[in-house]
């Protein structure tokens, strides 16, 4: 995505099974640094949404605080979005799907929402299966504060700061596996032919559909060390006051046969390894895919894919017996017993 | 010696074990004399532990249908040797001492200026049962029935009361029946009955019900049309969720598919919980949370975040002592600063706060008609005193013609048919309240985005800085409006011409009014008002205007009303003298009698709280 959308539009756009043209999927432009990450993943879910003819307004988006939770400003501009407080979009969208369950809830968070502060919704909306798509835009840092180290940031990894994270980091996706999510999958963020077939997948399923999408950041996403790097810029612009002066980057984009493997460079010229499981993978089995993601890690690779998915999962509305009617619209005959029932309570409290 | 003597005008009090079951025959007692058309009110003390640890059951009788605490124990039942010493010591010159007297007193504890009623309790249960459990139950049962004996309680009262307990279970009736007559039996054999205290049959409850304020409230919570409940189990409140559950169960399953038609969702903590009601009630549906002072220390993040995207959100505090953990089992009304900015910044939250059962049922009603009108959190503030104590009130009432007032929400013919671009925070009608829409409910026109940073009247992010004030001046004017919408406060005139003027809320109406009449009985005329929301109407203003001398009566320790006060009414703080109570049990009228006689006529009051515990005097 780029600053500059222009107004002017092909009269012969294509359009979906509803009429639409991508962009009534489109959202406000974005403010994101330009090449950052979640713009690609903003892109693949306008993608996604307008391939499956969804009806804008029949999303609910909802967020916490961080770049990455800013993103839904930037898609779907004809849904109703929610940004809510840091860490805590989990319990908004389980209130948000509890009031009406027939609308498709799409929730984005960061790694430092997720991993971090909002680690403890996070898994308890894994736990109550709650049905919505739910995208951890993961770039190993915190963005929206300038770059410190998040709690899925590799052991060693360095920081804006330079030094290497002493800890070892909390995997989502092992997370949720062991929650015992229904649909556990894995991304990049510029590798758009995964990435919107996973997204169309986990909209589709009934249930908590969980995709950790790697997404760089290309501001804090720099070795210090270089003259190149963000830090090194800042500083050395320091002197005109521009502060936040964030150098131009290219959005990280790839693209490779599920089966293989590929080396992707980030901005500050670390790889990552990707491998991106075959779609032969049993997919019902929670095991293999615990030990699989374990397996590539002692390569030093990730695996990415769709990693697990339970076809008979039961959302939370199932599991609590509400009925069919979305609660916000049961009508005041249904909800108030009236005083008849009232009389016969206030005799019983004589 | 003295002799204590009083007709359907004392207060007795259980001192039991935690966990003996001790609960119901206490209750039993209670009721037996409410349904002898006598008012009381009854008051659980109790320890925060299960099993084991001293706990007590405070019950007033006052025929004049006082109903707060009066202070002072007339007559002591122990069933408690550990509380034993203190207990006995609780006892007022003249009154009596009911002991399980299966084991001899202690002649140490022996006081010679009060009654000792000695029943060998454990001796005649290991007499009639052989089960342990049943000596344990029932030897409450045979306190109950010497109470009858000696205090003139009808039996076939308490008979009846043990049929309807037992309803469904007919085989307990006849082993219960049989247990308070061998109390009532033991009593009239060794006794002079009835003692100096006693009851007589009276018609002074009229159609009034005993109920606790936490069920009340979640009965107001059904009526109001309440869906979505979220929550996380925290004493005192934990038994509005459980009640609401109950009726629920009862009044909201689907008669055809057996499915619910609500939501109850225990949270993983207060974080969640009021995340939920958020996103349920942005999404449209009624949707509350119970919880005490702990919960809202971990709500405020969130409760700022609706009262800045104006998201209607209903909260039930049910207030106990703290700071933190403070005493987790004993009342105060010490969440009122908290609650009323709950939050950093400048925030503002409505607050309701009601004094009987009746008034937690209209007042959570209420609540959600209010949220929705304002778009705004309301909190509702109740206490450990009225959510968890049965309490005397009027029958609950709901006007069938009544219907819930959804506030300014758009439909989707109203969005169809409109030129005008729509604004989410526009002032439209010049009240502060914008109007909203239901996500989903247009294709193209009314969608917008809710955020907790500054926004302008289209919902579109800004760090405009007249665009924020504009936005902060307009939740300002609602803040006014708010006050029209609001319980007003209650004024009660001495009935002649007073310059002292007593402001009070919540659980302290009982006792504040008691006082008061104490008061005129030695020739000083107070004037009350009972303040029953915040923000405050002018009345607070006028009535403080209109006094020479104005007391505060709240129960906690800084006078946090009273600041409320100052702050909001522009008050000279000199012009408020704060009474306040805090030790964890609800004040006594005898307490605030005194401060307020104490400056008024000039009395010198023995000071509160001497060596002897908390013996209060000027009986
Ligand atoms: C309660 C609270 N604490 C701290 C913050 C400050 N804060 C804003 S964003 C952020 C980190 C976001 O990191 P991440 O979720 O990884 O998102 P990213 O910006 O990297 O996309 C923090 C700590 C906050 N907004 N609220
Ligand atoms: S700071 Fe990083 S995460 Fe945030 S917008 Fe810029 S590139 Fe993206």
């Amino acid at each position: 995505m780029t600053y500059v959308r222009p107004n002017f539009r092909h009269p012969e756009l294509p359009v979906n099974a509803l009429g639409y043209t991508r962009k009534n999927y489109e959202g406000a432009l974005s403010t994101l640094c330009a090449g950052c990450g979640h713009d690609s993943i903003s892109a693949a879910i306008v993608q996604a949404c307008f391939e499956m003819s969804i009806e804008p307004h029949n999303v609910a988006k909802l967020s916490g605080i961080g770049c990455s939770s800013k993103t839904p400003t930037y898609f779907l501009g004809n849904s109703h979005g929610f940004n809510s407080v840091h860490g805590r979009m989990p319990s908004v969208a389980t209130g948000a799907n509890l009031a009406n369950r027939d609308m498709i809830y799409v929730g984005v968070s960061g790694d430092g929402d997720s991993a971090s502060i909002g680690m403890g919704q996070f898994t308890h909306a894994v736990r109550r299966n709650l049905n919505m798509m739910y995208v951890v835009e993961n770039n190993g840092c915190y963005g929206l504060t300038k770059g410190q180290d998040s709690a899925t940031a590799d052991r060693g990894s360095t920081s804006k700061k330079g030094e290497p994270n002493p800890f070892e980091p909390i995997d989502l996706v092992s997370v949720a596996l062991q929650l015992g999510a229904t649909f556990v999958a894995r991304s990049f963020s510029g590798d758009r032919e995964q990435l919107v077939p996973l997204i169309k997948a986990a909209i589709s399923h009934r249930g908590f559909a969980f995709i950790d999408v790697i997404s760089p950041c290309v501001t804090f996403n720099n070795n210090p060390g270089s003259t190149k790097g963000y830090a090194y810029v800042r500083d050395h612009l320091a002197a005109t006051g521009t502060v936040d002066y964030v150098p131009f980057k290219q959005e990280i984009t790839t693209s490779y046969d599920p089966g293989q493997s590929k080396e992707v460079s980030l901005h500050d010229g670390s790889v990552v390894h990707l491998h991106k499981a075959d779609p032969h993978l049993d997919l019902a089995s929670r095991r293999s895919a615990l030990r699989l993601i374990k397996d590539y890690k002692a390569k030093d690779q990730i695996l990415t894919g769709l990693l697990f998915m339970d076809e008979d999962s039961q959302d939370l509305h199932d599991i609590v017996g509400t009925c069919k009617t979305p609660l916000r619209s049961l009508t005041e005959t249904e909800l108030c017993p009236g005083q008849n029932v009232l009389d016969k309570l206030n005799d019983s409290l004589r | 010696m003295k002799k204590i003597k009083a007709v359907n005008d004392f207060v007795i009090k259980f001192a039991n074990v935690n966990g003996t079951g001790s609960a119901s025959a206490n209750n039993m007692f209670a009721k037996s004399l409410f349904r002898m058309g006598l008012p009381v009110s009854p008051k659980n003390i109790f320890p925060s532990n299960i099993q084991g640890l001293p706990t007590w059951y405070e019950v007033r009788v006052s025929e004049k249908g006082y109903l707060g605490r009066r202070g002072g124990i007339d007559m002591m039942v122990c069933v408690n040797p550990q509380s034993m010493a203190k207990d006995i010591n609780e006892v007022e010159p003249g009154g009596y001492f009911l002991y399980d007297s299966s084991k001899p007193l202690d002649l140490r504890l022996m006081r010679n200026d009060i009654h000792f009623i000695g029943i060998p309790l454990k001796d005649i249960c290991q007499r009639e049962y052989k089960d342990p459990r049943q000596q344990q139950l029932f030897r409450n049962v045979i306190y109950v029935g010497a109470l009858a004996a000696l205090l003139d309680i009808e039996f076939q009262v308490l008979a009846d009361l043990v049929a309807d307990q037992f309803r469904g279970k007919e085989k307990l009736i006849t082993p219960n029946v049989h247990a308070l007559e061998l109390g009532f039996h033991y009593a009239r054999e060794h006794f002079t009955c009835p003692l100096g205290i006693r009851v007589e049959r009276r018609d002074a409850v009229g159609d009034q019900i005993l109920l606790d304020g936490n069920t009340a409230a979640a009965l107001g919570a059904i009526y109001g049309g309440a869906t979505v409940a979220a929550w996380y189990p925290i004493t005192p409140s934990t038994s509005v969720v459980d009640a609401y559950e109950k009726y629920c169960k009862r009044l909201r399953i689907d008669p055809g598919s057996g499915h619910k038609n609500y939501a109850i969702v225990q949270a993983e903590d207060e974080l969640a919980a009021i995340g939920m009601v958020i996103g349920a009630a942005w999404n449209g549906a009624r949707s509350f949370t119970a919880t005490s002072g702990p919960g809202i220390s971990l709500m405020s993040e969130f409760l700022g975040l609706a009262y800045f995207a104006e998201i209607p959100t209903v909260l039930i505090d049910v207030q106990r002592a703290g700071p933190s953990t403070g005493m987790p089992t004993r009342t105060q009304q010490s969440d009122i600063l908290a609650c009323a900015h709950a939050s950093h910044g400048d925030t503002k939250h409505v607050l309701l706060f009601p004094a009987t059962p009746k008034e937690c049922f209209d007042m959570t009603a209420e609540a959600f008609d209010l949220a929705e009108v304002l778009q705004t959190p309301v909190i509702m503030l109740t206490d450990l005193d009225l959510g968890m104590n049965d309490n005397m009130s009027e029958p609950l009432r709901w006007d069938d013609k009544r219907h819930y007032r959804r506030g300014k929400v758009l439909t989707e013919e109203q969005l169809e048919s409109m030129s005008e671009r729509f604004g989410r925070y526009l002032d439209v009608d010049g009240d502060g309240i914008p109007y909203r829409t239901y996500p989903g409910t247009h294709a193209t026109k009314g969608s917008f985005f809710t955020r907790g940073t500054s926004r302008d009247e289209y919902a579109v992010y800004t760090e405009d800085s007249e665009a924020y004030e504009r936005n902060m001046q307009r939740l300002l004017l609602k803040w006014e409006t708010a006050k029209q919408e609001v319980p007003a406060p209650e004024l009660i005139e001495a009935g002649q011409s007073s310059r002292v003027g007593v402001i009070h809320f919540g659980t302290s109406r009982d006792a504040t009014l008691e006082a008061i009449d104490m008061l005129a009985d030695e020739g000083v005329a107070v004037d009350s008002l009972r303040i029953r929301a915040f923000p405050f109407s002018q009345v607070v203003d006028a009535f403080i205007d209109s006094h020479d001398i104005v007391f505060v009566v709240e129960q906690n320790r800084d006078g946090q009303l009273r600041s409320l006060i100052v702050n909001e009414c522009e008050i000279d703080p000199k012009r408020l003298l704060p009474i306040l109570h805090y030790g964890g049990m609800p004040v006594t009228a005898r307490f605030i009698r005194e401060k307020i006689a104490a400056v008024v006529k000039g009395d010198n009051v023995t000071p509160l709280h001497k060596k002897t515990g908390s013996k209060e005097t000027n009986r």
